[in-house]
């Protein structure tokens, strides 16, 4: 079968062909200069702001599903095959507000204008998910979105007010959702897209297997799956990135299930798609899950992504590594499978083959009595990377420890178990003073950086009483808060 | 003759900001979002990577030999002044011809087929240079014998050595603040199209559209009449677009006149945030005298400031520092002096509050001072302080102080926020709670509303009554959300007693009102509200000599109200009295004019009245810390602001609300951080954080002070709204101190430097802790 060389979505009510799609062409670019949907806004090319908050409606195993996402780093061909929804689609034929729209003015939610755009993107998509939400989901679904004029207090209240404005079932894009399911469909050939200039190329596999072949024919390609990361060597870094594999539009690598004792989570899976299965078996990463990034972010950037990057301030090789996950990579048909704590060689790099690509991670599931955290230190405490990341887990039968796995990020050139540390904990009773000798043994497992996000001190301080946090928070002689809670 | 008929949208009523469909529906266009002739052209700015170096050449070859490229821009390209300096100091040029000041200073401009061209192509210059030592804080540049970038100021009344020698204590501080990012969503942009003889349009995005155009002139040789600037609206300026649009302005002019194309650059966020100025960080001494009753009998402050290399805004900058390093509160003997050092950093400029709240924020700290050394609440020590009204009311500027309402304000908010109750029980919290420790502070904010450049306080405006009725709204002041162009309507509205729809807003332009001032120090309203209203009533006293010559009635018995014009006996609708008017040959065009009365200032001497009147208020917060990693959360936050009579009470809401939180973003999670180089690196939203709507208060109550009305007769007796609240953050920090203090005890002031980032707070908790 031939490759098909023309990228293929629904922008708002129209079918596009986009041909000859370098790897590096944004989508936001493609709005505001080849189309001039200008209410769609650039305000730090990051991912950051919010202000260029689209919807992208995907068809997947679970049907026709809309999300906020980024367009300043979602790069033009990962639309292939998706309706992109920007702020000019939202007031009805008729030309009347949006029901989101209409409780923005009415509560006054914008005064220099250049974010709301961005906002309204958002507050729509929630309203569409949770017509009815609580202030706290409210504030959740904004941690993408900046706004530096009102203070956020108008636009919290548009959000609540939006219910008695109308109802997502009457909304264009319910009402119409058979009919661009279809569209949709119809645009899913099954064809390998090769698009762009041969030195720029936009590669999309038609599978898992076939993005195996991918990478095989083109060994030094740059994999992107959320482009979360990617994309800012693109707006910020100037770097090529061309032949680029896109990985964002594969179902197969998105699986999201629990099988008998572990769970496994395919390198595809989104934050957002990992969210509930986490949330239900791994309670402990539920409020950890969404302090990682912002809504738009978590609804692009992937598990796999996150660790393949092999940053050292990602924010789930920690709590992933303290769970004992295994990582299986993927070169041809051949696969292999390590901890993922082996996968973390030194900075920038990671224990895999150019031809070779992250297929699945798998998270052991803890056992009823085991005791498991996951801590998250940050300058704010929502949408912002990690000064100090750590997960911890351990187990205490009769009295004494065992079984314990402490791994931080943000403490050294890689994500890294605190192996001292750990040494210090096995074997101990469960007191106090154990948790100090271990907290002192810290010392001797990292050199923490000093930075912009922290110094070397803060580092090492936070992560010794983040240990201490761990033996009040679990000490039944301790009933009183120690950690604050958003709500 | 009145009835219940009433106009929509007249003054101190709620009416939705003009924009506000066009916001929420994509369609208010900004600068960016213009569509471009044909042959436009895209610059790119090329910066510096050394802080301070001597410039030796700089390579073009690989940048020209780009596909796309045009050409570039250098020093030896500026055909009239190499100069952008707000202040005339001649020390900011556009390019520079021999120095590098500082890490990411705009050394050339490439001029491209597309943006992108140009970005990239910006990287392959060659730069030559000889590396210099480098200066980056205030602190180092004195050390190094860096000069001031501009004169230094002295307030000084009373007799300060006795006192400090007769006060029975005497506490010597010092104190760190940071600056700040304005972090506009939409970022720095101009936009220039070439026109015939010297003319040249600049699009952009600036809070003072006639220095631009002046600027634009100054650097392409030619008159300023050549020259037209225009704004319709901005995506935030916050102070950031006062000076800095100058260098776009100019570089987009420059090479729109030698390309004879238009010409648009845009930064890119990172080159926004490292080549404009932010907020000045401070390093104040102080030195506090006072009685045991905590009752302030003497203060010493010295205030230096990082500017960076040039003096751009820095002189009224930290002259307003000085301003308001009283804050609330009576110095009987006091002497200041401000210290603008010249840094290698990039040039500090205005934002919200002008250097004032760093000003404040050290009053504050010596209350907080006296209040751990004599065991008191703050908030007694506070009050005992404060403005008299007919004693103890003169300011170190000579000033007195007229209309002090702060007892009033802040006893309500005492009350309504329940302050003693809860700071009881907060003190009897953090007994018992092992981690979590709260704390509450009410802080009183006091600022001065007028320009201290006393001729800044002028404006003009245009307005015209077209032959249909329907009027168009000009004047000198810039849209940047604060909801101007909404309240000046209403006040024309009101005026004309007509709706609110009848009048077309229209972009401000050099070329319909001239000589325009920044739409800076809060007075955008106020000098643009007046201006408009004078020129509503020439138009009407035209029309109303008109009617009574027409009908013979007297000048009294004409009235405009609710859409007519009653003249006696008869009735007419507004338009079609504006149409016998225009067949009678009435002009029905005006330009208005204002210029605030009683203020004057003698810099030298450091006397006189600068300010027409104070705007206050209040704000109380309580917040929680985490004592084992600094996080904290602040829980609830209790806001009374001075508006006067409120225009517009919805958007003085809004101004009050946002500034509260910019406040606090400022003093806890928004971080400046160079590196050793000099480079800064917190530089985009990924690295430099403000306040997310998750870090608003979880309980927010704002109000504003519905009973006041400005002494003063500005317009309608509102008062400005744009900086004051700004500082109502403070109590935000104040709290945080209050928490850390807990760790030992109360017994010793925290000494917070600002940004109270987690990392200080904890760092503070675990000083006080090895302390104790």
């Amino acid at each position: 079968m031939t490759h098909r060389t023309d990228i293929r979505f629904v922008l708002n009510g129209r079918d596009v062909s986009v041909a000859n799609v370098s790897a590096d062409q944004t989508l936001l670019d493609f709005l505001r200069l080849d189309r001039r949907l200008t209410g769609t806004k650039e305000g730090c090319a990051e991912g950051d702001c919010g202000a260029c908050t689209v919807l992208v409606g995907r068809l997947g195993d679970a049907g026709l599903t809309y999300a906020p996402v980024n367009a300043c780093i979602r790069f033009l061909a990962s639309v292939d095959g998706c309706h992109v929804v920007t702020v000019e689609h939202l007031s009805g034929p008729d030309g009347r507000l949006h029901p989101v729209q209409q409780a923005m003015v009415d509560h006054h939610g914008s005064q220099c204008g250049f974010c709301t755009p961005g906002f309204v993107m958002a507050l729509y998509a929630l309203w569409m998910q949770t017509p009815k939400p609580t202030e706290v989901q409210v504030e959740t679904a904004l941690q993408g979105n900046l706004c530096r004029c009102t203070g956020y207090e108008p636009i919290i209240r548009a959000a609540i007010a939006v219910r008695r404005y109308g109802t997502p079932a009457s909304d264009h894009l319910n009402t119409e959702r058979e009919t661009m399911t279809a569209r949709l469909a119809a645009l899913k050939d099954g064809r390998r897209v090769v698009s762009g200039p041969e030195n720029n190329l936009s590669i999309l596999p038609s599978s898992v297997d076939d993005l195996a072949e991918c990478l095989q024919a083109y060994p030094n390609a740059t994999i992107v799956a959320g482009a979360t990361d990617v994309g800012l060597w693109v707006t910020k870094f100037l770097r090529d990135i061309g032949p680029a594999i896109f990985t964002g539009h594969l179902e197969d690598l998105k699986t999201v299930e629990r099988q008998g004792s572990l769970l496994l989570i395919g390198a595809g899976a989104s934050y957002t798609d990992c969210q509930d299965l986490l949330s239900e078996h791994l309670p402990h990463l539920s409020s950890y899950w969404d302090r990682i990034a912002g809504w738009q972010v978590r609804n692009l950037g992937t598990v796999g992504g996150n660790i393949a990057n092999g940053s050292p301030i990602g924010d789930t090789p920690p709590v992933l590594i303290a769970l004992g996950a295994e990582i299986t990579l993927r070169r041809g048909s051949e696969r292999r499978t390590l901890p993922l704590a082996d996968f973390f060689i030194d900075y920038g790099k990671q224990d895999r083959l150019p031809d070779e690509f992250v297929e699945s991670i798998r998270v052991p599931l803890p056992r009823p009595d085991d005791l498991d955290a996951a801590y998250k230190i940050s300058k704010r405490r929502d949408e912002d990377i990690s000064s100090v990341a750590a997960g911890l887990h351990m187990s205490v039968t009769d009295g004494i420890i065992s079984d314990v796995r402490i791994a931080f990020g943000g403490m050294a050139a890689t994500p890294k178990r605190a192996s001292t540390a750990e040494a210090a904990l096995n074997g101990q009773p469960w007191a106090r003073e154990s948790f100090e000798a271990a907290a002192e043994a810290l010392a001797e497992d990292f050199s923490p950086l000093t930075d912009w996000r922290a110094s070397s001190d803060y580092r090492m301080l936070t992560a010794q009483n983040l240990l201490r946090r761990f033996f009040l928070e679990n000490d039944h002689a301790t009933d009183t808060p120690v950690q604050l809670t958003c709500a | 003759m009145k009835d219940n008929v009433s106009i929509i949208g007249s003054a101190h009523t709620s009416v939705n900001h003009d924009s506000a469909v066009k916001h929420v529906t994509g369609q208010a266009d900004y600068t960016d979002d213009i569509a471009l002739p044909q042959g436009a052209l895209h610059a790119y700015l090329g910066v510096s990577d050394v802080a301070h170096a001597k410039l030796l050449g700089i390579d073009f070859s690989d940048v020209l030999a780009t596909p796309g490229v045009v050409g570039v821009l250098t020093a030896d390209d500026v055909p009239g002044a190499n100069d952008i300096s707000p202040t005339h100091l001649n020390d900011e040029p556009v390019f520079p011809t021999d120095a590098i000041q500082f890490h990411g200073q705009p050394l050339f401009a490439v001029i491209a087929e597309t943006r992108d061209i140009a970005r990239r192509a910006a990287e392959r210059a060659n730069i030559e240079y000889e590396t210099l030592p480098h200066a980056l804080d205030p602190i180092t540049a004195q050390k190094a014998g860096y000069p001031h970038v501009t004169a230094p100021l002295k307030l000084e009344r009373g007799d300060v050595a006795p006192a400090q020698a007769a006060a029975p204590n005497r506490i010597k501080g010092r104190m760190s603040v940071g600056g700040q990012d304005h972090m506009y969503l939409e970022g720095h942009i101009a936009f220039a199209i070439p026109g015939e003889d010297d003319d040249v349009v600049v699009h952009c995005s600036t809070q003072h559209p006639s220095e631009a155009q002046h600027m634009v002139a100054h650097v392409l040789g030619v008159p300023s009449n050549a020259v037209v600037v225009n704004v319709r609206r901005m995506g935030g300026g916050f102070g950031g677009k006062e000076s800095q649009m100058n260098l776009f302005c100019a570089v987009a002019a420059m090479a729109a006149k030698k390309w004879n194309r238009a010409v648009k650059i845009r930064p890119d966020r990172d080159q926004d945030m490292t080549a404009t100025g932010k907020r000045h960080d401070f390093v104040i001494d102080y030195d506090v005298a006072f009685d045991d009753e905590g009752r302030i009998q003497a203060v010493e402050g010295s205030f230096a400031a990082r500017c960076g290399f040039s003096a751009d805004l820095s002189g009224p900058v930290t002259d307003r520092a000085l301003f308001h390093a009283d804050n609330a509160y009576f110095y009987p003997n006091v002497r200041l002096n401000s210290r603008p050092m010249k840094t290698n950093t990039v040039s500090n400029t205005a934002f919200r509050g002008f250097g004032g709240p760093q000003g404040v924020i050290a009053a504050e700290r010596m209350i907080e001072e006296i209040a751990y050394a004599t065991g008191q609440d703050p908030l007694d020590v506070r009050k005992a302080n404060f403005y008299g009204t007919k004693d103890r009311n003169v300011t170190p500027y000579h000033q007195e102080v007229e209309d002090c309402i702060l007892d009033r304000l802040v006893g309500e908010l005492e009350e309504t926020s329940e302050y003693r109750q809860r700071r009881q029980d907060i003190i009897a919290f953090n007994k018992t709670s092992p981690v979590l420790k709260k704390g509450i502070a009410l802080t009183p904010v006091k600022f001065g509303i007028s320009f201290t450049a006393t001729w800044y306080n002028q404006a003009g405006a245009l307005v015209h009554v077209y032959n249909d009725g329907s009027i168009h709204l000009n004047h000198g002041g810039t849209e940047m959300g604060q909801g101007l162009n909404t309240k000046v309507a209403q006040v024309v509205a009101e005026a004309f007693q007509v709706d609110f729809n009848r009048i077309k807003i229209t972009k401000t332009t050099t070329e319909k009102v001239p000589n325009t001032s920044a739409t800076a120090a809060s007075s955008g309203t106020d000098l643009n509200g007046m201006a408009a209203l004078n020129a509503v009533e020439q138009i009407k006293e035209r029309l109303v000599k008109f009617a009574s010559e027409t009908w013979s009635v007297s000048p009294e018995e004409v009235v405009f109200h609710a859409n007519q014009v009653h003249i006696g006996q008869d009735v007419l609708a507004f338009d079609a009295f504006i149409k016998q008017a225009y067949l009678a040959r009435v002009q029905l065009s005006a330009a208005g004019f204002y210029k605030t009365p009683k203020i004057h200032w003698d810099r030298a001497k450091g006397q006189g009245r600068p300010f027409y009147y104070f705007a206050y208020g209040a704000s109380c917060s309580e917040v929680t810390i985490d004592t084992l990693t600094g996080e904290y959360r602040v829980d609830r936050t209790d806001l009374l602001h001075d508006v006067g009579r409120s225009l517009n009470p919805v958007l003085d809401k809004g101004q009050v609300e946002g500034a509260f939180i910019q406040g606090m973003g400022w003093l806890t999670t928004e971080e400046l951080w160079w590196d050793d180089a000099g480079r800064l690196r917190t530089h985009a939203p990924s690295t430099y954080k403000i306040p997310l709507a998750s870090d608003r208060p979880r309980i927010f109550n704002v109000n504003l002070a519905d009973w006041s009305e400005n002494r003063e007769l500005t317009i309608k007796r509102s008062k400005a709204v744009g900086e004051p609240p700004f500082m109502l953050g403070i109590s935000v920090f104040e709290a945080l101190s209050m928490a850390v203090a807990s760790v030992a005890d109360y017994r010793e002031c925290p000494r917070l430097d600002a940004p109270a980032t987690p990392e200080r707070v904890l760092m503070a908790v675990a000083r006080l802790q090895a302390g104790s």
